[in-house]
């Protein structure tokens, strides 16, 4: 029985750590509360769960892959360690159903990230943060193309809302805008690969591994914000606390032979928040044919730890019980 | 496994635990014009606040502040905090509040209303 109880606590933490691509983090500046973005990261640190996150997207063939379906089911776990420090460990499952094909899957490599929230403005709703991603290579599975190497993404994150408008633009107030700022840098800059033709001469390649430079954004419309500090327009339950958002999340690589090219999606959705979770949904629509011609789905469910259970998720080594997420 | 279990449980019946509240509607309206000066401003909130640490201020067009001063939540409803007006004189006018859920959650926030 022990041994049972042992092995579900072992899953239980293994599928928390090892689930999920994308960062996200929810929280309040002064009377501002940001919901958790689903494909981009933004500003705020923390204690929080995304599982799971859903997403779905038809990639275009290529000279070397038909067109294939991929489906991505991730998660991610987010802890304080301080009021304005927080880390995050998060992972990917992937599957690839390729035309034709019979599909493969296998976990992406284990991202572990950390952010610092170093400015905050109440008054006028604006936090700024840094942060470091790690993507640990070799800990995902080559069958998905999970890579070798390390990747490391030092970002710069921003989140401002429009409250601090004049009041003739007060229906402009409930506007909000997050952003991500990377740059991805690999830590191999080739990645040697043999390969052996039919007469046994073997052929060395050492494609370059791309530094790519990462950056997204959120525009938001918060309905609560909308609703509870600029006019009651009577929306109803469960519209009062929905957030109609745009996302985008776009890389351009900073050298190889794609550089300068921009791929991306804008993803148009909807975000309903409640006390202790929030749902979200979201159209994917390729910027461009390069990676897709065909719109895809994100969707995701996102716990919020610190109002779920304070006195345990927010508990730190060096300061205590944090308590839940403040102004 | 009883550690499991707990937080399984508190996952699935939330309402064990807390969260910030945030106002469910108010009187008068959030941003509306009234007709004449209304005895109070009430705001009634999502969840249960804490008396002694929720307050309500109403201020007038040039920042003072114009309410009585007995800012209370209702004995009968602790969702609800409320504050008396003396007649006011048409103008716009701006409620801040500051509130503290039963379990520690802090929001804030303000609005407008305007006297006809």
């Amino acid at each position: 029985m022990k041994g049972n109880a042992l092995f579900a606590f072992a899953c239980a933490l293994t599928l928390l750590l090892v689930t999920s691509a994308t960062a996200e983090a929810h929280g309040l500046i002064g009377k501002r509360f940001f919901p958790a973005t689903l494909a981009t990261d933004d500003p705020f640190v923390a204690d929080e769960l995304s599982l799971p996150t859903i997403s779905y997207l038809k990639l275009r063939g290529t000279e070397e892959a038909p067109p294939t379906r991929q489906f991505d089911l991730s998660g991610e776990f987010s802890k304080r360690l301080s009021a304005d420090l927080g880390i995050s460990l998060a992972g990917t499952f992937i599957i690839l159903d390729p035309d034709g094909g019979s599909s493969v899957n296998g976990f992406d490599n284990l991202e572990v990230s950390a952010k610092y929230v170093f400015f905050k403005s109440a008054a006028h709703e604006l936090l700024l943060s840094l942060g470091l991603g790690w993507d640990v290579g070799g800990t995902g599975s080559k069958k998905v193309d999970a890579e070798s190497f390390d990747t490391w993404t030092p970002q710069l994150f921003f989140g401002k809302g429009f409250g601090d408008l004049p009041d003739q633009l007060e229906l402009m107030k409930p506007f909000a805008i997050t952003g991500a700022l990377g740059l991805a840098i690999p830590s191999r800059v080739h990645t040697k690969t043999f390969e052996t033709d039919e007469d046994g001469n073997v052929d060395v390649k050492k494609p370059l591994n791309a530094t790519v430079f990462q950056w997204g954004f959120s525009f938001q419309y918060n309905l609560q914000y909308l609703q509870s500090y600029v006019r009651d327009v009577g929306l109803p339950a469960p519209i009062n606390r929905m957030v109609p958002i745009v996302e985008l999340v776009l890389e351009t690589p900073v050298d190889g032979r794609n550089a300068g090219h921009t791929t991306g999606t804008v993803n148009p959705g909807i975000i309903w928040f409640g006390k202790y979770f929030q749902l979200g949904i979201e159209a994917v629509i390729p910027v461009n044919h390069d990676v897709s011609k065909n719109v895809g789905a994100l969707a995701q469910i996102h716990f919020y730890l610190d109002d779920i259970l304070p006195q345990v998720f927010t508990w730190t080594p060096f300061h205590g019980v944090l308590g839940p997420t403040q102004p | 496994m009883s550690r499991l279990l707990a937080v399984a449980a508190l996952l699935l019946f939330p309402s064990w635990a807390g969260a910030h509240a945030f106002p469910d509607h108010s009187e008068p309206r959030v941003g509306h014009t009234v007709e004449a000066s209304p005895p109070s401003v009430r705001i009634w909130f999502d969840g249960q606040i804490e008396p002694v640490f929720s307050k309500i201020r109403v201020e007038d067009g040039d920042k003072r502040q114009v309410d009585k001063g007995d800012s209370r939540v209702d004995p009968a409803d602790g969702t609800l905090l409320e504050v008396g007006l003396p007649a006011l004189p048409p103008g716009r006018y701006r409620v801040y509040w500051s509130v503290v859920a039963r379990d520690g959650h802090r929001t804030e926030g303000d609005f407008a209303f305007r006297v006809k």
